[in-house]
């Protein structure tokens, strides 16, 4: 059996205990590529052997010498295209990236390498993690390793698949309206978006810089939580990132919901809410119950407005983000061009697709003078009540449980001819973005096509221990369900 | 029959604070260097970096709001200017609009019928400067030197309150006289560290609402800015009085031709998309940190003046000259701690520094020597082992290289010679030589004597003591 079917801490402590060497868990990782990555399409980079295990190496002498003492030490881990690692292409699924080797490493990056990670490689996502599919990628779209007629799901399905195909033990997405929770909801596996500040953006090629946390993906609750903590980190270097007073999420890893106090957002079961998905859910609440959890239905509103907000505030960020491509520093230059204007141009026409240039026009036009008191201030002011309506629930419930995407997997091209379907695909996620709160996606169930459904536990601030243990404890009712590539 | 114009003129004035780092960055702010060698990911805008900011901008920014009457807004933020320009490496200028740091103050400036009036200030705020374009002069290209990308930069807005060039020299002087004492930076308008943008207009007399204004550009002394605001009236005014209308744009000043033109935009259209900054939290300033920044002001030079009056024996006329500058101000300080004689040291700063700086084209900031050295000379003249003249040629020294006076005497044998023994010698000599000039004085004509001294001067090579040299002369011709 592949060793890449134990989660990361098996593996981890298998590892530590010295029953398995790390050239051995590379191995196994670097063998699960071979067997579907032609298919799958999960990675835009996969460091060379030698490179992977002359790492594996070193670690191993680390662990050996009490160097790396934690439980992912030695594992493999995949990193999505959009995080920066020193000396290795970093594309963000971008012709405009595509030889761009950053000079220093984003610090979740270093802070897996301290804990003694290696990492195998790079993952494919939606072009700068604008889209819900992995088809938006300059390097093609990635498959959903459940049946590659089917998309992941996005922005993170190079690392959802990934992790669901065996190509990796664990890896990192980022989630800016539901990039880690959606795809990990269609790929089976867990996934979880940390409160707005608790992992460092520094060495993120931001998207929407008020919305975008880094978070792990994984194959249970248990690694999530581990590498969460592993991550996570107070850095001067991200103005935004907050001194938590604990950092020990690995603590809230209990069976026990007893008294535990679960809303049930009626908007989120109403129309549009694909049925099988629904009853899936909603009997997953129906577990929590009988294991003690106190379970209410009430009414968060204002769920309607959440997509136009996002939309809005993430272009506006995305088009003032996105202007450093334009050829002169890093990066793709066009061929051709007269005079520098013209560069500019060219470049960013060629160097970018559809969906991105979509996003900056979009986010150029809200922030035009005359147009930003009706667009962006609006949608400033939406954010803020949508914040305080989740104030208001919180203040009555311990976790908010709901589907984590409308639907299961769509099909390859269903998605990109209707952006606007698309985007409303991420009516279950975007809200918790915007109110900056943690929250996690676990499976929970498939449909009749056989593929996955998540629940997703939504917390308050800082309260990422208690959607922590309450996915725990779901979790504990069910065993992890692999796809049958990995069977 | 000619129609009486007005012109009304507000200023945005840059100052390059004077941190030792960047302000979103810990890039060191030093002038020169190598190209891209005080850069880093982040001044650099590598994708994923992210700003840190620099509190002492914050504090420099709050002291200069606090010394210019304005209000400090205690919940201040940064937004996001967009613009596409290669100097700018994220292609946005980190600037405030919104909530700028510091809002309705105000400066009093003499007019120039001695009379005396508020230049409002409408706001000032922090931003970054951009990296500098260098155009390779054989080839196509253009090169990009971050090192100045990052370095911090207050803006000064003024109010349209000024009403002619001198105004607005004496509202620019003011300015650059309390951020030198505060120390907040050195204000040298030809480095770049103070510049200041013209926003012109002008009006019939008595009428109410402003023309239309331009913005001048590249003004990098006193005098472009004199001459480009008295061009640009006169060239507003014709345009008015030939029935045509003032086209509102920005327009770059050329001293040396005299003349302004048109810039082209940055950007065809002229719309930035300023948004709040995401990457950088509100700056939320309590009432203790603006004490405590109150309380660290130092003294300004209204301040200064009263001060000198009581504590030092010297005129009003050298005050108001030596605290023109706060670095001359801290010379004389720092002198008259040491050798206590204010008056010696305020004529050494008055006349012989000024003349120098003047000669050499620089400006008081520049003063490089030591009050220590000055002391020194002012020292050896008063005790007369020098003599007025090479007290003057080793002040030079001490000028230009900081020499150590008492060293450099030693060594060039400088010293005054008024050994009488030594000197007789030399006068009987000179006598000897001169049998014409011992003849007019003989015949009553003293000037004669004048000469004789200057001559033994000269033998002496300006080291004898002229007083010692002419009671000598007086003596052998029994006068």
């Amino acid at each position: 059996m592949s060793l890449m079917n134990m989660t990361a801490i098996q593996l981890g402590d298998k590892i530590k205990k010295g029953e398995v060497s790390t050239a051995e868990a590379v191995n196994d990782a670097l063998l699960s590529m071979q067997k579907v990555e032609k298919d799958i399409n999960s990675y835009v980079t996969i460091l060379d052997e030698q490179t992977i295990y002359k790492r594996a190496e070193e670690v191993q002498k680390g662990i050996k010498q009490g160097e790396y003492t934690g439980s992912l030490a030695g594992v493999p881990v995949a990193i999505k295209d959009n995080i920066c690692t020193e000396g290795i292409l970093t594309t963000c699924s971008s012709k405009i990236l595509s030889n761009f080797k950053p000079m220093y490493n984003a610090e979740v990056v270093n802070n897996l390498l301290k804990a003694g990670a290696i990492i195998v490689g790079k993952t494919n996502m939606d072009e700068f993690a604008m889209g819900s599919t992995t088809e938006t990628s300059y390097y093609g779209a990635t498959k959903n390793p459940w049946n590659m007629a089917h998309v992941p799901g996005g922005s993170s399905g190079g690392t959802c698949a990934a992790v669901a195909a065996n190509e990796c033990s664990y890896g990192l997405g980022s989630d800016t309206g539901g990039s880690i929770r959606q795809p990990s909801s269609f790929c089976g596996v867990t996934g979880i978006k940390p409160t707005y500040g608790t992992v460092s953006r520094y060495g993120l090629i931001a998207y929407g810089s008020s919305l975008d946390q880094i978070g792990p993906v994984a194959k249970n609750v248990s690694d999530c939580a581990t590498v969460l903590e592993t991550i996570a980190s107070y850095d001067p270097k991200d103005s935004t990132s907050v001194k938590r007073e604990s950092y020990n999420f690995t603590a809230a890893l209990r069976d026990d919901v007893k008294g535990m106090r679960i809303g049930i957002p009626k908007d989120y079961f109403g129309e549009g809410l694909d049925a099988e998905v629904r009853e899936s859910v909603l009997s997953a609440v129906e577990v929590l119950k009988n294991k003690g959890a106190i379970v209410e239905e009430f009414d968060l509103s204002l769920v309607e407005y959440a997509i136009p907000a996002y939309y809005v505030i993430a272009s506006a960020e995305a088009s003032s983000n996105l202007a450093r491509f334009e050829g002169v520093k890093y990066g793709y230059r066009t061929e051709q061009y007269e005079g520098l204007h013209n560069m500019f141009k060219k470049t960013r026409s060629e160097g970018f697709g559809a969906e991105v240039k979509r996003r900056i026009m979009l986010g150029s036009f809200v922030l035009s003078s005359g147009y930003y008191d009706a667009y962006y201030l609006k949608a400033l002011k939406t954010k803020a009540l949508i914040k305080q309506a989740f104030n208001d629930a919180f203040s009555r419930y311990d976790v908010i449980a709901a589907p984590a995407a409308p639907s299961t997997a769509p099909k390859l091209g269903d998605s990109l001819c209707d952006p606007i379907k698309m985007y409303l695909g991420d009516i279950y996620t975007i809200s918790v973005n915007l109110a900056g709160l943690p929250a996690i996606s676990v499976p929970c169930g498939v449909d009749s096509a056989g593929l996955p459904i998540g629940i997703q536990f939504i917390g308050d601030c800082f309260n990422e221990n208690k959607i922590i243990q309450a996915a725990y404890s779901y979790e504990q009712t069910r065993e992890y369900v692999s796809c049958d590539l990995c069977r | 029959m000619g129609k009486e114009y007005e012109v009304v003129i507000g200023l945005e004035v840059h100052v390059e604070l004077a941190t030792k780092t960047k302000i979103f960055c810990g890039c060191s702010t030093e002038f020169g260097g190598a190209p891209n060698t005080h850069t880093c990911p982040v001044c650099t805008g590598m994708p994923g970096s992210l700003p840190v900011l620099n509190k002492q901008v914050v504090e420099y920014a709050m002291a200069v709001g606090i010394a210019t009457n304005c209000t400090i807004n205690q919940n201040c933020k940064f937004d996001r200017k967009n613009y596409f320009y290669p100097d700018n490496p994220q292609n946005y200028q980190i600037s405030q609009l919104y909530q700028p740091i510091c809002i309705n103050g105000g400066v009093d400036i003499e007019t120039e019928n001695g009379g005396k009036k508020t230049v409002g200030i409408h706001e000032i705020h922090m931003e970054e400067d951009a990296g500098k374009l260098i155009h390779d002069e054989l080839g196509e290209n253009s090169l990009v030197d971050f090192n100045r990308s990052g370095v911090p930069l207050i803006e000064i807005v003024s109010e349209p309150d000024m009403r002619s060039a001198d105004e607005v020299i004496a509202y620019l002087e003011k300015l650059r006289m309390i951020i030198q004492y505060l120390g907040a930076s050195d204000c040298k308008l030809n480095e770049g560290s103070m510049r200041a943008d013209v926003n012109l207009s002008v009006r019939q007399k008595g009428e109410t609402e402003y023309g239309t204004r331009t913005e001048m550009k590249n003004l990098n002394s006193f005098r472009a800015i004199t001459n480009a605001i008295e061009n640009e009236t006169a060239r507003q005014i014709e345009i008015i009085e030939s029935g045509e209308r003032v086209v509102q744009e920005t327009r770059r000043w050329d001293d040396n031709k005299g003349f302004s033109y048109p810039m082209r935009s940055k950007e065809d259209a002229q719309d930035y998309r300023y948004f709040p900054e995401p990457d950088l939290v509100p700056i939320v300033i309590s009432d203790e940190w603006i004490d405590n920044i109150r309380g660290r002001q130092p003294e300004l030079r209204d301040e200064k003046m009263a001060r000198y009056a009581k504590q030092y024996d010297i005129p009003e006329y050298d005050i108001d000259i030596i605290t023109s500058h706060k670095k001359l101000a801290d010379i004389f300080e720092e002198t008259v701690a040491i050798c206590d004689n204010p008056k010696k040291v305020s004529n050494w700063l008055m006349v012989e520094t000024m003349f120098l700086l003047k000669e050499r084209g620089k400006s008081p900031e520049d003063v490089a020597f030591s009050p220590k050295n000055l002391a020194k000379l002012i020292d050896l003249a008063e005790k007369k082992t020098i003599n007025n003249n090479v007290a003057k040629e080793v002040f030079a020294k001490v000028f230009d290289e900081d020499i150590d006076p008492e060293k450099y005497v030693e060594e060039n044998g400088l010293g005054a010679v008024s050994d009488e023994s030594e000197l007789r010698i030399v006068i009987e000599k000179v006598i000897a030589a001169n049998p014409k000039s011992v003849e007019d004085i003989n015949a009553g004509k003293l000037k004669a004597m004048g000469f004789l001294v200057g001559q033994t001067m000269k033998e002496m090579k300006g080291k004898a003591d002229p007083g010692v040299v002419n009671a000598i002369l007086k003596e052998i011709f029994g006068i």
